[in-house]
């Protein structure tokens, strides 16, 4: 019960701790306030920008490939997935003997982060767009790019951003860890709890999960302004199928 | 020769003495001549609490809380270890609160850290050190234990091959602060020594040197790899030995005292009794800056395993069989 | 005084003079030769990574499935459940694992709760969409057969479901195994322990990484089996 109660003032205090400068707890320095937090979620947000859009540049591509020709499921799904056990801060640590520390390090990382849930997703999305549909495109004469171009890429676009979103809510997540390559992301005050106090830690971790939650709405939308009208229309989630009364055949699609 | 002959006329006199089941329970030894070094075991203490030790989170620590585990279980405790708990914020939360029972805290840490003492007010002095911090601790219930002859305090390192390079040779921290390119100079440690009084802002404030501050998580990669100048390191590190590095001397004595003194809660201090209390003072005795090194060395440098080198201190200095 | 104790009288600690040495595991090299011979103290540390992993895993399962079942009667509910589990998984775990602390302590209750918490969106999201994804016709026929309401779920629903929800505990249990080596800011071991205590050694980055990336293979080939082994009307091929 103290325990809640003292939570309850942590968090008004967490609320102070954005709003206003403070002493630190060690005594010496200013630290919280606006000005330093904004500084720290500019990188944050710069750092998890530039990884998602290197990440969507690598697998969006190679997902539609892949997904279009049929092949390297294995490669698109299982790999991917054993890809994101791998943990951020074993990353770090590995390249710094190759990268040192800094923004560079830290990008790669998140890429690596990022790239699973989008390169699944566009696998999937692809691959599961309607045979009848890409038959029809191939009997239209359409050639293979302009069938992943015009027909596969559209239909996918719901499960791709799906993909998105979640890699986006990782990468945002786990931007925290730049303290341990020395980039001072919203992860600083949390990590350096001696100068910031349960307080600091709280009041960044808030702003984290607001900016993650703000980025989830924002792409959720994206996800619904290119989602081609058609598929709206038939209030299925994702690419329609529909075969008779067989069970049809999913495939996984990644949240 | 002499030396040899000498030595085993001291041995063989000291076997005249004494007699086999000494269990003085000694208080004030000191080392030699003293039969009671190896822990018994005391049945009785099995019946007693549980005993929780704790430690921060970097080597030296976790060697240390090991050797008084380790100790206590050689005397008949139970004892459950919770090392790596985190800072030293988290540390003391967490023997405040009684989650742990003991852990080892430096004397200059804890005035800085917990009782609101400006670096610069802390006695320079280790024993009075030391005793402000035992009052400051026996006000929270805490009992600080009598202080290790060591201190693990900061210094300044740097490779030898920077030090003709960068520093001109110099050997003070006030010599390198007045360089020409002291404020581009480089200087990594780990992220909260950035806004710490005892550590970077201790250079602005003592020597008026701002230099530029490099987080990083390792201590002498960075140097080593030029991910940085020089670094803050510790007194007490393995790689000290290793004859790289060459050390800064802060003259004007900017970092305070940080002898190790192990706080244990009222109650567990109770519950140890004289027996349980001398062990710990006991294990700790031949605690010195070599002896420190040479266990922080087998940790960092050989890698083994902190667990493994506190029970080799154990048995190497006839504490454990 | 026993012969013994005249030798413990000499007994001190062993130091060894050290200047100049370097060798593969002082310059943290990636050693074999002491992987061979230290490969025991990943064992307890990677039998703490499972059960974290394990035990998070099913909990969240457990409480998402139910979750999603209720959501799936009551439509409406779908929303704030997944706002409010997705609100979960905007925590960085890195401040999750220092924020329970007040509630739960150290060690690994803390942790646990923590990973579940992670796990609860990803479930919810693919057994929901699983069961959306039914298609009309079969669950027409089915309640023209005769079948209840519940008979419709265990019998139709869910196994036209499995693949989406599989996929989703696969996808659950490997992100699982990656945060779990967060655990020890928590005092809760695991390999993240180990990889704490020697972040820059390569020889020790290598094993304990690759020690995670191991589990999550194994767990994530094991449950592809069981999708595999219990839905053998989809046997998955390319197009």
């Amino acid at each position: 019960m103290s325990t809640t109660i003292a939570l309850l003032g942590d968090f008004g205090d967490a609320v102070q701790f954005i709003f206003q400068e403070r002493e630190s707890v060690g005594g010496g320095v200013q630290v919280g306030g606006p000005e330093e937090l904004w500084g720290f979620a500019k990188t944050h947000l710069l750092v998890s920008l530039a990884a998602m859009l290197i990440a969507s540049a690598i697998s969006v591509p190679i997902g539609l490939y892949l997904g279009h020709k049929g092949k390297g499921e294995f490669l698109a799904i299982s790999v991917s997935n054993v890809g994101r056990a791998v943990p951020a801060v074993v990353l770090v640590f590995f390249l710094v003997a190759y990268l040192g520390n800094g923004f560079l390090n830290i990008t790669v990382v998140l890429v690596a982060l990022a790239i699973p849930p989008i390169l699944t997703n566009t696998y999937v999305g692809t691959a599961q767009v309607d045979r009848d549909i890409v038959d029809a495109a191939r009997g239209m004469g359409m050639k293979s790019s302009q069938i992943v171009r015009q027909v596969r890429l559209p239909l996918a676009m719901p499960t791709i951003f799906a993909g998105i979103r979640t890699s986006a809510v990782s990468v945002l997540a786990t931007a925290t860890i730049g303290p341990y390559a020395d980039v001072k992301t919203l992860g600083w005050p949390i990590l350096t709890p001696q100068t910031y106090g349960f307080s600091g830690q709280l009041g960044a971790a808030l702003l984290v999960a607001l900016i993650t939650l703000l980025a989830d709405a924002g792409i959720g939308y994206l996800q619904h302004v290119v989602t081609p009208k058609g598929i709206k229309l038939a209030g299925e989630q994702g690419p329609t199928r529909r075969r008779l009364a067989l069970p049809t055949r999913r495939r996984e699609a990644a949240t | 020769m002499l030396a040899l002959v000498a030595a085993l006329a001291l041995a063989l006199t000291a076997t005249a003495c004494g007699d086999d089941d000494s269990d003085s329970g000694s208080s004030s030894d000191s080392g030699g001549g003293d039969s009671a070094k190896l822990i018994k075991d005391d049945p009785a203490n099995a019946k007693k609490k549980t005993i929780v030790v704790g430690s921060k989170n970097f080597d030296e620590q976790y060697i240390l809380g090991e050797i008084y585990a380790q100790a206590l279980e050689a005397a008949g405790f139970k004892v459950e270890k919770k090392l790596n708990l985190g800072s030293e914020q988290i540390a003391y939360k967490a023997l405040k609160s009684g989650q742990v029972d003991m852990y080892p805290e430096y004397t200059g840490t804890s005035l800085t850290s917990f009782f609101d003492v400006k670096t610069d007010d802390v006695p320079k002095e280790p024993d009075a050190a030391y005793e402000l911090a035992k009052k400051d601790y026996a006000k929270e219930g805490i009992v600080a234990m009598p202080r290790t002859s060591f201190e693990n305090t900061f210094r300044i390192a740097t490779t030898k091959a920077k030090q003709k390079e960068l520093l001109d040779g110099k050997t003070t921290v006030s010599e390198v602060a007045k360089l020409p390119n002291a404020s581009k100079l480089s200087i990594a440690g780990f992220p909260e020594c950035e806004q710490r009084s005892d550590c970077l802002q201790g250079l602005k404030n003592t020597y008026d040197w701002t230099p530029k501050f490099v987080s990083d998580e390792g201590k002498y990669q960075p140097i080593d790899k030029d991910r940085s100048d020089l670094g803050f390191v510790f007194s007490t590190d393995g790689e000290l030995t290793l004859g790289k590095y060459a050390i800064i001397d802060d003259d004007k004595n900017l970092f305070p005292p940080y002898n190790i003194s192990l706080g244990v809660r009222d109650s567990t201090y109770k519950e140890l009794g004289k027996e349980g209390q001398d062990v710990i003072l006991k294990v700790q005795k031949p605690l010195n800056e070599k002896a420190m090194q040479e266990l922080n060395s087998r940790v960092s440098l050989d890698k083994q395993e902190p667990e493994k080198v506190a029970a080799a201190y154990l048995k190497e200095s006839g504490f454990t069989k | 005084m026993s012969p013994t104790d005249a030798v413990g009288l000499f007994a001190q600690l062993q130091t060894r003079d050290r200047t100049g040495e370097a060798n593969c595991v002082s310059e943290d090299g990636f050693c074999p030769d002491w992987i061979a011979d230290n490969w025991q103290r990943y064992q307890d540390p990677f039998v703490e990574h499972v059960v974290l992993t394990l035990v998070s895993v099913a909990a969240g399962f457990l409480i998402a499935f139910v979750l999603a079942l209720i959501a799936h009667r009551r439509q409406w509910l779908i929303g704030p459940i997944t706002a409010f589990t997705g609100a979960l998984y905007t925590i960085p775990s890195v401040a999750f694992f220092f924020l329970l602390q007040p509630f739960t302590g150290l060690g690994k209750t803390t942790a646990i709760v923590a990973l579940t918490c992670y796990t609860l969106l990803i479930i919810f999201r693919n057994v929901t969409t699983g069961l959306q994804a039914v298609p009309a016709e079969a669950k027409d026929a089915a309640r023209g057969m005769g079948l209840t309401e519940n008979q419709l779920l265990a019998r139709v629903e869910l196994p036209l479901a499995a693949p989406e929800i599989l996929a989703g505990l696969r996808i659950a249990t490997t992100t699982t195994v990656g945060l779990a080596a967060l655990a020890f800011l928590a005092g809760a071991g695991g390999l993240g322990a180990e990889l704490d205590q020697q972040p820059y050694f390569k020889s020790n980055v290598v094993v304990a990484g690759g020690l995670c990336v191991l589990l999550a293979a194994v767990l994530d080939v094991m449950i592809l089996a069981v999708q595999r082994f219990t839905t053998p009307w989809q046997r998955a091929s390319a197009s």
